[in-house]
């Protein structure tokens, strides 16, 4: 193909149409508490934030090689930073949820600098065994009711706003708000020179690091900004909730394993795989829900297939088949011959 | 001779168990082109890991400018100002080729190099600056490797097995482009297997073999039967 008859473009006319159906779509879901029912907007609300999940953690171990299994540590230290700073520090809900990035980041640091020793399956287990830590150290909190928890103060609820119509659908919107906040980040993120960094460790971490890239700094930032990120996160789950205990909010398996379920089977290293996988998971979890156990036994045994059949997840499938890219990182030559190809 | 820009002094290195250099001692002046000749294994990649950062040794035995770097990370060598050319490209697939060169000028240091001189050197570059790194062919993706190296704006600047796996007719190309990339006092090692070419290039020559330095001369007065004798390790 001769370059010089063909023209090169970042976007692709698929990612064009994703973006208008994208904001359609973002219309129709903001406008969700005047359609949608009350059951539906809980469903979604916890949809989009186990998107955001999905996609910090997908930041962290599909772009960073940051494999953690320990980030309900700032799930549950976000919801209980919620609980602490409306309660005992008198602040609104509002200014509780902003300020929880900031001490997320702030506890993240020690915690990163901890770790950051450890390789592998050794940083996997160092992640679990500090995210244990924290749960044991909010049980010991009588304050915020120790090992049995505690519920939002029916006071704190209603200064949300003054109709449970109201704060429901506040809650829906700050959790459809995160989820995008947080994908336009990564997205934003990978776009820039920092983001063209990390995507260089990524490839080739030996040839990065010769470039004078500082693969510990650039790893460091993002451990840090994922964890922020997710303690805000964990704050908008338990403003759902409304009651926290220690279990609830160091779950391995709900913030950890069905969120790394999740990024496998939708595709990891991509901004697309998480939301594909969110969508399968809650589709999964809907369908299935009532088979108890065997449930979970399904979720197993497609992770299982989808990982030796499409190590790439779903995601890998689609774009290999029709070389779809919803959210273009990188360049494209487009033969100039009069036929678009797509 | 001018004052050296690099000393290696009783450099060793090690893969666990296994030892890949012996006590190396090597000095590159300023502004100097010198080339390193070996056969396979013969310890020349893990040199070039050692200066660059890679493999990490005792701080005294790579001594960059008067300074101990023998302990430093790979990036804190980049920012002294050493490029690696790696064997084997080593590009980055997710990335195009523009996205390559601009990660090469990360680390920010003022120089005569930028995209657009890189893009002067070699103008295939430019036109395929959108296109995947590894659409290239394999002399292209030398050429991106070298433009990311020089993006960097080095002091001296590291060939590892420069015309490995390349077509006689892209090597010439590349080695037709050297003069103006180190004729601005750039210091460079180059690492090579084909003999000529690196006398060709050179004004000093090490030969290694299992790991230590069997000879070391100037490249216009060392005779065939010596590299051959030092290259082969035939007495």
């Amino acid at each position: 193909m001769n370059a010089t008859q063909s023209h090169v473009t970042r976007t692709t006319s698929t990612a064009r149409a994703a973006m208008l159906f994208g904001a359609i779509a973002t219309a129709i879901l903001i406008a969700a508490p005047w359609w949608a029912g009350r059951a539906d907007m809980r469903l979604m609300s916890e949809l989009f934030l186990y998107m955001a999940l999905a996609s910090l953690w997908n930041l962290m171990a599909g772009y960073a090689g940051l494999v953690s299994v320990g980030q309900q540590a700032y799930v549950g230290f976000g919801g209980y930073m919620l609980f602490a700073l409306t309660i005992f520090g008198g602040l609104h809900p509002m200014a509780a949820i902003a300020l929880t990035p900031v001490l997320g980041a702030l506890v993240s640091v020690p915690v990163a600098i901890l770790i950051f020793r450890l390789r592998g399956a050794y940083f996997a287990i160092g992640t679990w065994v500090i995210a244990e830590v924290f749960r044991l150290v909010f049980a010991q909190v009588l304050a915020l009711g120790g090992g049995s928890g505690s519920s939002l103060p029916v006071g704190i609820v209603r200064s949300l706003a003054d109709s449970r119509s109201g704060r429901e659908a506040l809650s829906y919107w700050l959790a459809l708000g995160a989820a995008l906040l947080v994908i336009a980040v990564i997205y934003l993120f990978l776009r820039s020179r920092k983001g063209l960094a990390l995507t260089a460790i990524r490839d080739n971490e030996l040839a990065a690091g010769s470039l004078g890239i500082d693969i510990w700094r650039t790893k460091f930032v993002v451990y840090v900004v994922v964890s922020a990120l997710t303690a805000m996160i964990g704050a908008l789950i338990f403003l759902q909730k409304l009651r926290i205990s220690p279990d609830a909010a160091f779950s391995v398996n709900d913030w950890t394993a069905f969120v790394i379920f999740i990024v496998v089977i939708g595709g990891i290293g991509t901004i697309e795989g998480p939301i594909i996988g969110t969508l399968v998971f809650f589709l999964l979890r809907e369908t299935l829900a009532d088979l108890g156990t065997i449930y979970l036994m399904v979720l197993g045994l497609v992770a299982i297939i989808v990982m030796l059949k499409a190590p790439k997840g779903l995601w890998g499938l689609v774009r290999e088949r029709f070389g779809l890219e919803l959210f273009p990182l990188g360049y494209r030559v487009e033969p100039a011959t009069g036929k678009k190809e797509d | 001779m001018h004052e050296p820009i690099l000393q290696i002094v009783g450099l060793s290195a090690h893969y666990g168990d296994f030892q890949a250099l012996y006590d190396i001692d090597m000095t590159v002046a300023e502004g100097e082109v010198l080339a390193i000749i070996g056969a396979n294994g013969a310890g020349k990649t893990t040199l070039m890991w050692s200066i660059a950062g890679l493999m990490r040794n005792g701080a005294d035995q790579v001594r960059y400018r008067g300074e101990a770097i023998g302990g430093l990370r790979a990036d804190q060598v980049a920012e002294r100002g050493i490029a690696l050319v790696p064997e084997g490209r080593q590009l980055f697939p997710s990335l195009s080729v523009e996205e390559n060169l601009i990660i090469g000028g990360q680390v920010g240091r003022d120089g005569p190099w930028s995209l657009r001189r890189v893009f002067e050197l070699f103008p295939i570059l430019q036109e395929r600056r959108k296109q995947a790194s590894t659409s290239l062919s394999g002399g292209q993706q030398q050429m991106v490797a070298i433009g990311r190296a020089l993006m960097a704006n080095p002091d001296l600047i590291l060939f590892d097995e420069i015309s490995l796996g390349l077509a006689p007719v892209i090597i010439r190309d590349i080695y037709q482009a050297l003069p103006g990339i180190v004729g601005g006092g750039m210091s460079a090692i180059i690492v090579e297997q084909d003999i000529t070419k690196a006398l060709s290039v050179s004004s000093r020559i090490y030969c290694l073999q299992e790991g230590r330095v069997s000879l070391e001369g100037a490249s216009d007065t060392v005779s065939r039967e010596e590299i051959s004798r030092a290259y082969f390790g035939i007495e």
